[in-house]
């Protein structure tokens, strides 16, 4: 990918490449969130991935932390227009937490503590494209971000990142989580603009 | 059984989306907690507002805006009661 710097005299209504259609750029980073934030112990946290046999890979903080850790720097979008770029994470890849995970099924549902879901195809979690984080900008992420861990899927619109992450359940079809049963689009796309409907 | 298209309701259902949301009551499918609208939780998100039960803190209610549309979703009641004017 190519990205030439700009230099600050350099007009500022140039359109950055790193930008997708209809996204405008943000420095802070909006918290609202759709009910309570919940607030989890790590001492409690658990996360767990359930395939079709009723299989269940599951980590406890420890033997989560334990896991090789990525650093990650990425943009993200949102799907109300906004996109903040060159973030920084830490997280454990997907592809680390699927090593051991036997399935057939092509469709994941993320479930989150506080009752959020989302829908993900296994194809977009996997392959260096999608980690469970716990940390942002070098402090561990505040539950108003998603703490103690949030997915993030930084190739979609951000909704599909689900905060306080507990669980990813596999499914045979393609079904729709909280937001994509009311409105919103089933995969999310933001180069092709996936939003609603 | 013989039935008819949607238009059969179209009476009856502007009745439905003239009523005035402040005196309309659900029930919540979670509790059974019986209350007007006006009194649940709204919690608004970059995606869309969550009306939560003011008993159990389900969700009865989404609402999502584009430029263009807008979806409402009442995944956690099971019916509306509106006033007859
Ligand atoms: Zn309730």
């Amino acid at each position: 990918m190519s990205f030439i710097t700009r230099g600050f005299s350099g007009r500022s209504h140039e359109r950055d490449e790193r930008l997708p259609p209809g996204q405008t750029l943000v420095h802070d980073f909006p918290v609202l969130s759709a009910g309570p934030t919940p607030e989890i112990d790590t001492a409690e946290w658990e996360f767990s991935i359930t395939t079709e046999t009723g299989g269940v890979h599951s980590w406890n903080w420890q033997q989560f932390m334990a896991l090789p850790i990525d650093e990650v720097d990425t943009d993200i979008h949102c799907v109300t227009h906004w996109s903040k770029l060159g973030t920084s994470w830490r997280g454990i890849s997907l592809d680390t937490l699927f090593e051991n995970v036997e399935t057939q099924y092509d469709y994941v549902m993320a479930h989150s503590y506080g009752g959020y879901t989302t829908n993900l195809a296994l194809d977009d979690l996997l392959d260096g494209k999608a980690w469970i984080a716990f940390e942002f900008d070098g402090e561990p992420l505040d539950p108003e971000h998603g703490g103690p861990a949030r997915l993030l899927v930084p190739h979609l619109y951000f909704w599909k990142s689900a905060k306080w992450v507990r669980g990813l359940v596999m499914m045979g079809e393609d079904e729709p989580g909280f937001w994509e049963q009311n409105g919103y689009h089933l995969h999310g796309d933001p180069w092709k603009e996936e939003r609603y409907w | 059984m013989q039935h008819v298209d949607g238009n059969a309701i179209a009476g009856p259902l502007a009745e439905f989306f003239a009523f005035d949301i402040t005196t309309a009551v659900a029930r919540c499918n979670g509790c059974g907690f019986v209350a007007e609208l006006a009194r649940a939780m709204v919690y608004t998100s970059p995606a869309g507002s969550v009306l939560r039960c003011a008993s159990c803190e389900q969700v009865l209610a989404t609402l999502v805006e584009s430029d263009d549309r807008a979806w409402f979703g009442f995944s956690g009641v099971s019916a509306i009661e509106v006033r007859r004017r």
